[in-house]
């Protein structure tokens, strides 16, 4: 299987005035290629840190870090961009689309940035809405849909670079249960086509969708294991 | 991300902000259109002073007598001397002294009640010869101007201004009609047509024209000395040479030095100078106060987008994290700003317009304005726009995408 995460030793130190403090001390660990990981840590432990890490929002102080076979733990803000644009499909947990623009405009942001044409933009948006679901809610704005709607248009904006990694940071954490099922089940079904996802949650509840469970505890991996869930 | 693009997501968020936008363009727009009327109203007022000087003749060199003391050592102004004399103007009319001289009229002139029947009207009765209506370009529109005769007798004969005309006479043609100057009965042979521009608080269409040696007649003048002597140059290239020969043969004929001239010659392009230079002043000072108020709208613009950048911090944090570079953002903010100035410049300028189209009927006072400033104010209003656009652009880019992502 090819590596699609490599991180080796990635340590991560906030200074604030003369405080240090150590969110991340030594992380190793590697992600394949169609894999679907969850990361599990209460607040504090380093989950966030480790995510900013993985989406390439920020840099480890410490360690390297390979993306799809690319180091990219001391690339330049610039060169970020342009990794997280290409490899990095993101959900977030305030779903964070642009209210004035309508659901596809939401879609084709990221390859606006890539230089796509207009017209393919437009397209590509429409398929990856149409994967999602939402062929019928292409020109709603997000105050016209459902939380878990919004969410799915996220996830089509995630989806629509074709990118290696998909990261979703408590992509279900301001939804219902019926919409949490539903997100969940788009995650599950993106894992079966292939994709790989890493999913950052607090909810043992949510983490046991994946096929395998990080455990991350005061900025260090204490435990890696396999749910038995279906691949 | 192309420009294009920039530009189309600039004016979105610009449209997603109505109100706020229309209120950040207002400063630019009161701005950029006072600083148009404020530039038209100098223009049109040096434009007329232009004009009413052009209208004085073409060519043209006044020469009038310098100034007087009296006994008691009291400077007077230039004019007030009587050194300049009929003598002069024949002088001048000397084509083998002056050769750049086309044409001399001299003149005189005194404030005179005149009287037709039972209305008088008191104004300037002007003594001249037949060059006057030639070197003054000027026009009979009814009736004839006095002939060489006519001067020669010192005919009791007057061509009226129009305005002159119409005071005295309301009904029918004056021509043919009697008006008593100063007690003498005069002949009324013509009309002025209208000159069409008034300077200097006196009408030229509000005076009675007569041959010089009637009026110096009637105000029992011996001297022959005159008020003004009007000098046509050939064509306006001669018109230095003919400045300069005048000037050496009055300086020769009165036997003094340069220093001590006591008369002085003005071309119209001195005149039109002094005239503009209080214009100018002015214009500046008003111009200034709307520059400043042009500063302010763009100040108004700095600190829209700062609370722009402010506001949409989490969109940036998304665009950011959707691959957009910190060079894209900047681009993004600065085009907005620059869309802002443009936008408001552009309105600046169409008020601007419509104010000089509907100013002149209200204040009676013409506003001219150019191709040059109205694109000088476009101009500015993007300047302004992108100047101040840096700072806030320069903040947005800056932002970290966590850190713009988390906020509330």
């Amino acid at each position: 299987m090819k590596a699609i995460i490599e991180l080796a030793g990635v340590r991560k130190t906030y200074r604030s005035g003369s405080i240090e403090f150590e969110a991340l001390r030594g992380v190793d660990t590697r992600i394949d290629e169609g894999e679907y990981v969850a990361v599990i840590g209460p607040s504090g432990s380093g989950k966030s840190t480790l995510m900013n890490i993985l989406g390439c929002l920020d840099n480890p102080t410490e360690g390297s870090y390979l993306l799809a076979g690319e180091d990219v733990s001391r690339m330049s803000e610039a060169q970020l961009a342009e990794v997280r644009n290409r490899r990095i499909g993101f959900v977030f947990q305030q779903f964070h689309l642009l209210s004035s623009l309508p659901a596809w405009r939401n879609v084709e942001l990221p390859l606006v940035y890539a230089g796509v044409p207009r017209a393919a933009r437009r397209e590509r948006a429409i398929e990856a809405l149409t994967r999602v679901g939402l062929a019928d809610r292409i020109d709603n704005k997000p105050g016209e849909l459902s939380g878990g709607q919004q969410q799915r248009v996220a996830v089509a904006r995630a989806l629509v670079t074709e990118p290696a990694l998909i990261l979703a940071d408590e992509p279900t954490g301001n939804l219902d249960s019926a919409s949490t099922a539903d997100v969940l089940a788009l995650l599950e079904e993106l894992h079966g086509a292939g994709r790989t996802i890493v999913l950052i949650t607090h909810e043992h509840e949510v983490a046991r969708n994946a096929q395998r469970n990080l455990v991350i505890r005061d900025g260090e991996i204490t435990s890696d294991e396999l749910t038995g869930a279906h691949a | 991300m192309n420009w294009f693009e920039t530009v189309r997501a600039g004016i979105e968020a610009i449209r997603a902000h109505r109100l706020r936008s229309a209120l950040t363009m207002l400063g630019i727009v009161i701005g950029i259109s006072s600083v148009i009327l404020t530039v038209g109203l100098g223009q049109g007022a040096q434009d007329q002073v232009k004009q009413q000087i052009s209208a004085l003749g073409s060519n043209l060199l006044i020469v009038s007598p310098g100034s007087s003391t009296d006994a008691t050592g009291m400077r007077r102004g230039f004019g007030s001397a009587s050194t300049l004399t009929l003598n002069d103007a024949t002088a001048i009319a000397d084509g083998s002294v002056v050769p750049d001289a086309k044409s001399v009229a001299p003149t005189t002139s005194t404030s005179t009640a005149l009287t037709a029947g039972q209305t008088n009207w008191t104004t300037s009765v002007v003594g001249t010869t037949t060059n006057w209506l030639g070197v003054r370009t000027r026009q009979v529109s009814d009736g004839r101007f006095f002939t060489a005769d006519e001067v020669t007798q010192a005919a009791d004969v007057v061509v009226l201004g129009s305005d002159t005309a119409t005071q005295l006479f309301s009904f029918g043609s004056p021509v043919g009609q009697t008006v008593s100057v100063d007690g003498t009965p005069m002949t009324v042979i013509g009309v002025l047509a209208p000159s069409g521009s008034s300077s200097s608080g006196t009408s030229e269409d509000d005076q009675a024209v007569m041959p010089i040696s009637t009026a110096m007649r009637l105000s029992g003048s011996t001297t022959g000395s005159v008020s003004t002597i009007y000098v046509e140059a050939m064509s306006a290239n001669t018109l230095s040479a003919a400045y300069q020969e005048i000037n050496a043969l009055l300086l020769n004929t009165h036997g003094v030095s340069a220093d001590a001239a006591d008369f002085n010659i003005a071309t119209q392009d001195s005149l039109v100078a002094t005239a503009n230079s209080t214009n100018k002043t002015l214009t500046v000072l008003l111009g200034g106060i709307a520059a400043i108020s042009l500063l302010v709208g763009g100040i108004g613009v700095m600190n829209i987008m700062l609370v722009s950048v402010t506001e949409r911090i989490r969109e940036i944090g998304l665009r950011k994290a959707l691959g957009a570079t910190p060079s894209v953002i900047r681009r993004q903010f600065l085009v907005e700003a620059s869309v802002l100035g443009l936008a408001g410049g552009v309105i600046g300028v169409a008020i601007g317009y419509v104010g000089a189209t509907v100013l002149p009927g209200l204040i009676n006072q013409p506003v001219s304005v150019s191709a040059f400033a109205t694109l000088a104010a476009i101009g500015t209003a993007l300047a302004l726009g992108i100047g101040f656009g840096v700072y806030p652009a320069s903040r947005a880019a800056r932002l970290t995408p966590i850190d713009a992502l988390r906020s509330e």
